[in-house]
């Protein structure tokens, strides 16, 4: 590889990315680059099977993750990727899904299936880009754009309650909630190997910087500003009640706020069905026997 | 029921779905009979949800289906686009009713069979059949599932409420005197693979997530290895024609069509799904009266047989096309009759022709 004349040494994730595909199309300061980095650190640091885990996007800017990252991959319709996550997972309950999308694409578009994700408990790990706004439309408002904040439709301040999504992520059932910043890079890596390690619905929540489009509007277009914000109003509250952990631009609370038991969707599948085909068997009666 | 049996005896061992009225039975059949099988059944939050679950499971390797009525066909519209993008093969029946909106979830009609070629955004093709019959529902099935497998596109069934509902014999073959197709296998290791390469049939070999191929599949506009190429017209002109002449070159393959009393015939009705019973009496009937009328009969309505209703044109005097919509699948018999004389026959409103009906508008 040449970059402008000089040799660049190989990456040493580079076995994790997709040859042909980098570099990424993500704007110099976004955070979704450094999700990438750190998703594909943690699969590094868990000596993850790659063959095993599949990523699938929805539509935006870290939609586009899907097509990054060495794995099977699927870059879905708008808002749709956990359903298709959850119609793999059923059927091959030996890999492992991994949803990569961003707030708009998870909880407007999406948000019924995401509650319904979560509900089931299915093993699939979310992680969720959250940047306030929809960045690759050129930066509309969206259900967690903060009140007052302004975006190219909410000219005049926005006035909509922002989700709380940690808090959304909990009710709804999810087994493993965290929040991080762009800027908590390791806690954020330490929570994506835990998320793909664990037995159930597990959602991340990044939230990151987006220069371009949220940050130009509101006072943070320089990346380096941008990333000294969230770590003045970033605090450290793990496993406090999510309704608690509140997202305003003058406070962010992250840590890991759920991490409990709980059986899980495909396994309970799986019983189910070894338990219709033990009685059929039992009348002599099982024909046909798959998965 | 002989939808969801010939699924079962196609080698489906997925369905997604969300009840809606008349289709709910096929998911009610398929969720006793999955597990005793095998094989899963979901019940989604919605119909998007259940398509996109339908797209996953085929991609993980498993013949897949959903069933739904118009209300829900609308909805998986969106995700039926990105199955023919991404070509994926699967199965998705429609129990036609009265549209549109909510309309009159119990009544019978054919008023989709429009929106099941056209009802995503851009330019695509797919398979439709219509089956006449308990038993043509249960052979029709299977091909489907075989069609979809082979040319790697939604291929969908086309059903009206009469025939969802009819109760009348049914045969189920063994399953040795079945024939089953599956998708195309990679031929490559998976350095070499190219998940969007095309063979000389036009269809892509396709793997299958966890087997090592690590492969990208998008809705966007991608090249034969799958990569978006969002800003080149030529890659997004070669991968659509591709898309639509897969099954348009082989629509001569693909269409099925059944021709009744046609050889000396001086009127000839088309028809399809129940409505072709009534037609095929009218036909019976007319010849008893010494008319000499023929039935074409669709089982296949999309890629819509040009050829064939061009033949039959050429040698009668009328076409009649009763259908219950208000007139849909006419405007392609137009299309390629000619200068031949076509008449509608539209009905609208819980109920089928009746024979005498038919052979009161031959008889002018």
């Amino acid at each position: 590889m040449e970059v402008r004349g000089m040799s660049a040494v190989q990456h040493p994730m580079e076995h994790y990315t997709r040859s042909g595909m980098i570099p990424h199309i993500w704007c110099n300061g976004c955070g979704d680059g450094v999700i990438l980095g750190e998703f594909v650190r943690a699969l590094d640091e868990l000596k993850y099977d790659i063959n095993k885990l599949v990523v699938v996007s929805g539509i935006g800017c870290i939609g586009r993750i899907s097509g990054y990252t060495n794995t099977d991959s699927f870059h879905t319709t708008h808002g749709r990727a956990l359903a298709f996550a959850v119609g793999v997972k059923a059927v091959r309950p030996d890999l492992k899904p991994v949803v990569i999308s961003g707030d708009g694409d998870l909880f407007a578009i999406g948000g019924n299936h995401f509650i319904h994700a979560a509900r089931r408990n299915i093993d699939v790990t979310v992680i969720c880009s959250n940047n306030f706004n929809y960045g690759m439309t050129g930066g509309q408002s969206g259900p967690t754009t903060p009140i007052d904040a302004y975006t190219t439709t909410t000219r005049y301040g926005n006035i909509e309650h922002p989700f709380n999504l940690a808090h959304l992520a909990a009710a709804s059932g999810a087994v493993y909630v965290a929040r991080w910043t762009s800027i908590h890079v390791k806690r954020m890596r330490e929570s994506f190997k835990k998320a793909i390690n664990k037995r159930g619905f597990s959602f991340v929540e990044v939230i990151t910087t987006c220069p371009e489009e949220y940050g130009r509007r509101n006072k943070l277009a320089d990346p380096i500003e941008g990333m000294k914000w969230l770590r003045e109003v970033s605090v450290v509250r793990s496993f406090i009640d999510p309704i608690e952990a509140v997202v305003r631009p003058d406070k962010i609370i992250v840590g890991e706020f759920v991490d409990i038991e709980k059986t899980e969707y495909s396994d309970l599948l799986l019983e189910s069905t070894r338990k219709v085909q033990a009685s059929l068997e039992k009348e002599g009666k099982l024909t046909n026997v798959a998965l | 029921m002989a939808c969801a049996e010939g699924a079962l005896a196609a080698g489906c061992r997925f369905f997604a779905g969300y009840p809606i009225t008349p289709a709910t039975e096929i998911a009610e059949h398929m969720s006793r009979r999955l597990p005793e099988v095998g094989g899963v059944y979901l019940q989604m939050e919605d119909e998007i949800a259940s398509m996109a679950a339908v797209i996953g499971a085929s991609y993980a390797g498993v013949k897949s289906m959903t069933a739904t009525s118009g209300p829900g066909f609308s909805l998986m519209q969106e995700n039926i686009g990105l199955a023919a993008m991404t070509e994926t093969p699967c199965v998705v029946v429609d129990v036609m009713r009265a549209g549109p909106s909510t309309g009159q979830p119990t009544k019978t009609s054919q008023q989709d069979v429009m929106q099941a070629k056209w009802g995503s955004h851009g330019d695509y093709e797919i398979i439709a059949l219509s089956p006449s019959s308990v038993q043509e529902m249960f052979d029709l099935t299977v091909e489907a599932f075989n069609l979809s497998e082979t040319y790697r596109c939604p291929v969908f069934l086309m059903t009206d409420e009469i025939v969802g509902h009819l109760m009348e014999r049914l045969a189920i073959p063994k399953p040795e005197e079945i024939r089953l197709i599956d998708r195309k296998r990679p031929t490559s290791p998976p350095s070499e693979y190219l998940p969007f390469r095309p063979g000389e049939d036009l269809v892509p070999e396709m793997a299958i997530f966890g087997e090592g191929y690590r492969f990208y599949a998008t809705g966007l506009t991608h090249d034969e290895t799958g990569h978006p190429q969002t800003d080149s017209s030529e890659e997004h002109a070669r991968l659509v024609q591709r898309l639509c002449d897969k099954i348009r070159k082989n629509a001569n393959k693909i269409t099925k069509v059944e021709r009744i009393f046609l050889d000396d015939a001086d009127i000839c009705i088309i028809a399809y799904g129940s409505v072709a019973r009534s037609a095929l009496s009218a036909a019976v009937e007319g010849r008893e009266k010494g008319i000499k009328i023929g039935l074409l009969r669709l089982a296949t309505l999309w890629p819509f047989p040009d050829q064939i209703v061009e033949e039959v044109a050429a040698q009668v005097d009328k076409i009649l096309v009763p259908e219950m919509n208000y007139g849909q699948m006419v405007r392609e018999v137009e299309r390629c009759a000619g200068r031949r004389k076509v008449e509608s026959l539209p009905r609208l409103g819980d109920a089928l022709h009746t024979p005498q009906e038919i052979l009161a508008h031959v008889l002018g």
